[in-house]
């Protein structure tokens, strides 16, 4: 059983694209209000890893226990667990044929069953949070990226999740957008926000990470604190790695 | 080093664009007279326009006779003889439906039409009660009006295993056939018992399914006891109905249930369970292999070979279930090719938000995906209200086939009859194809003005 506090709990996962073993043998727990970031080479299962704990790639073989429900193909229990969990991805998702407003009170609507009227409120106050108010009424097409990734954080917010999972969430932005969106995410990690964050951005992971994942060939090479995991890397590859992103 | 640098002390300003570019000349230079393959087209469509037009207004209004009340003033006119098109027009319209009860149609018309206005309208509100009327309520009173209602209903259920009929011996109440009601209400509880125990002991909600079963059999008990009721309406058969009537009954119907039909189809096609997928492939590539004629023939005049004796389906309705199948297969890969554009990270948003799969495509997936295939599925419309002309082969007497009918009626035997006929029947055709035509361009103006990336 889930050992009280933590939000996410690996055991021994494993998961294959056909022939080609992707994740192997991932073990991790996530405390409540922990802040994680997971770095390493493209195509090393960053992504398959999060995605793994909202059930949008499925596991083969471990155990995944998200807030202390476990994953398996019930359908009922994937549904649970992806309303508590929020997830943020690269390239926003937006729905386009919705405007900004329409796009956050979706879900709470028609998920949680709030009447529109106050899903419109909670929406409102996620999109002062995320300071673009003002483009409620638009649609995602008219903004920029760092606003429509605002948004899309603002539209996972507003169902009130426990976990946020993000999917390098600036690496589809134009630089001069970057700062905006992690501003958001140091908002959000300032007021507790359990978080799991795919990304490169290291200045990201050095003012709000509890821990530094590195990820390479599938599998967790080195977990440390973002100190120790910067100053004093233990492992060959992740020397390497940080040699080639840290200039 | 730093002579070469250079640094713009003020924004540049804005410069008004080089003149003679506007006004009809310059329009006309730009789009007729650019170039020596634009003058000759230009020139040669002049051309086509000068040799094709005068005799069709010639023949349409200038050499037209517009008066009259028989072969004989269209005699010697090179033109059109509209008054065969006048005294026709009621047989055009209605076929052979009696000219007592021609009103009835007319209601079914001025009704459908009004429903229909409301629905397409963006301004009009209470669209979603108009759907209801319209989808809903309009079919059955349309059948009552047309066909008369007081279907006279015998068996439901259990009475194809008791003879409740003959124990009765045919009582009635208020013209209703006491025997079926009474098959119909015990046969309605025992499926609500059966459905409540059979989803207990699957572990399901047995009262929800119950409520469900119970719902699903008091609509239809509703449905059904208008159709049996006695509105003291003359009974018209299918038969005698023709012209736009039918057209307009089997374009409709087509229009209507091809859609949604083609929806689900398109979505089983993609699902992950083999059963579905398979059953909707087979579906979809089977009616698309075989020609519409093909089907109504099958339709017409084998299906009743294949019929257990004494059951028999009226033969328009036939033909609707063949051209609704027929028309639903061609929907679904025009609207599988929609889904297909839908980029997978939307289902993945939805997906991550907790929306359930109906809730997705729903909300989500399709009205993208529809708005993306607009021309497609209004082309499928266009092609389907013209192709109702085919159930011409199986007897039924739509517009074009009244029009070839009365052809043959010798106090009208002009030269001039046969081109007269056809225009018209061209001439209406167009106006419907063309109006689906053009408002499917405003709607896919509607849809798309707030997404233009």
């Amino acid at each position: 059983m889930a050992e009280a506090g933590n939000v996410v709990e690996m055991i021994g996962v494993n998961k294959w694209y056909g022939q080609f073993h992707v994740l192997r043998d991932i073990n991790m727990k996530v405390a409540r209000g922990e802040r994680i970031v997971i770095c390493g080479p493209s195509g090393s299962g960053k992504s398959t890893m999060i995605r793994c704990i909202n059930r949008l790639e499925e596991h083969q073989a471990g155990r995944i226990i998200v807030d202390g429900t476990e994953l398996t193909n019930d359908l009922k229990k994937i549904d649970e667990i992806r309303r508590d969990v929020g997830m943020v991805f690269q390239h926003f998702n937006l729905f386009p044929h919705l405007t900004i407003l329409e796009n956050l009170t979706l879900a709470p609507i028609y998920v949680r069953q709030i009447p529109k009227k106050e899903a419109e409120e909670i929406a409102m106050h996620y999109l002062t949070r995320v300071k673009i108010p003002e483009q409620a009424s638009k649609y995602p097409g008219q903004l920029s990226g760092g606003q429509q990734q605002r948004v899309a954080i603002a539209r996972a917010l507003c169902m009130k999740p426990k976990l946020m999972l993000f999917d390098e969430p600036t690496s589809a932005l134009d630089p001069e957008m970057v700062k905006e969106v992690l501003d958001t995410m140091v908002q959000l990690a300032k007021d507790g926000m359990t978080m799991l964050c795919v990304t490169h951005e290291m200045g990201f992971a050095r003012q709000v990470a509890n821990r530094v994942v590195f990820m390479d060939a599938g599998q967790i090479i080195e977990a440390n604190s973002p100190d120790e995991f910067f100053s004093h890397p233990q492992h060959e590859r992740t020397k390497l790695f940080l040699s080639q992103i840290l200039h | 080093m730093s002579d070469i640098a250079f640094v713009r002390k003020e924004i540049a300003p804005m410069a008004p664009p080089p003149l003679a570019v506007g006004g009809i000349l310059g329009w006309m230079r730009k789009n007729l007279f650019s170039g020596w393959f634009n003058i000759a087209m230009t020139v040669m469509s002049l051309a086509l326009i000068a040799l094709i037009l005068p005799p069709l207004l010639r023949f349409f209004f200038f050499d037209a006779v517009w008066a009259g009340d028989s072969r004989e003033a269209c005699l010697g006119a090179s033109g059109a003889c509209w008054p065969f098109i006048k005294a026709k027009f009621g047989q055009l319209v209605y076929g052979f439906y009696p000219i007592a009860e021609r009103w009835r149609p007319d209601i079914v018309f001025a009704l459908g039409a009004i429903l229909l206005a409301g629905l397409l309208i963006p301004r009009v509100p209470f669209k979603r009660w108009n759907s209801i009327l319209f989808f809903g309520v309009f079919p059955i009173v349309a059948l009552i009006f047309l066909g008369g209602g007081n279907f006279s209903l015998n068996q439901f259920i259990i009475g194809r295993i008791i003879p409740l009929a003959a124990m009765l011996q045919g009582a009635e109440l208020f013209g209703l056939t006491l025997s079926f009601w009474l098959d119909f209400v015990v046969s309605s509880v025992l499926i609500t018992a059966v459905a409540y125990f059979v989803a207990n002991a699957l572990g399901a909600d047995g009262r929800f399914a119950a409520r469900a079963a119970a719902a699903l059999l008091i609509g239809l008990g509703a449905v059904l006891l208008t159709l049996d009721f006695d509105f003291g309406l003359v009974p018209v058969e299918t038969r005698q109905w023709g012209g736009l009537l039918v057209t307009l009954v089997v374009s409709v119907t087509g229009i209507v249930t091809s859609l949604p039909l083609g929806i689900l189809l398109a979505l089983g096609r993609r699902s992950h369970l083999p059963i579905v997928r398979v059953f909707s492939v087979c579906f979809i590539e089977f009616w698309r292999g075989v020609p519409l004629i093909t089907v109504l023939f099958f339709a017409t005049y084998m299906l009743p070979l294949f019929l257990p004796g004494g059951l028999t389906i009226d033969g328009l309705l036939r033909a609707l279930i063949g051209v609704a199948l027929f028309s639903a297969a061609y929907m679904a890969e025009v609207v599988r090719g929609g889904l297909q554009a839908i980029p997978k990270g939307q289902t993945e948003a939805a997906n991550a938000l907790g929306l359930g799969y109906w809730q997705t495509m729903n909300k989500v997936v399709m009205p993208q995906a529809l708005a993306l295939v607009i021309p497609g599925i209004v082309g499928n419309f266009i092609g389907l209200f013209k192709d109702t002309t085919l159930v011409l082969i199986v007897a039924l007497f739509d517009l074009l086939g009244q029009i070839r009918a009365a052809f043959s009626d010798p106090s009208w035997a002009t030269p001039t009859t046969l081109f007269t006929g056809f225009a018209f029947a061209g001439v209406v055709y167009f106006i419907f194809c063309f109006g689906m035509s053009r408002y499917s361009m405003f709607v896919e103006r509607r849809t798309s003005a707030g997404r233009r990336r």
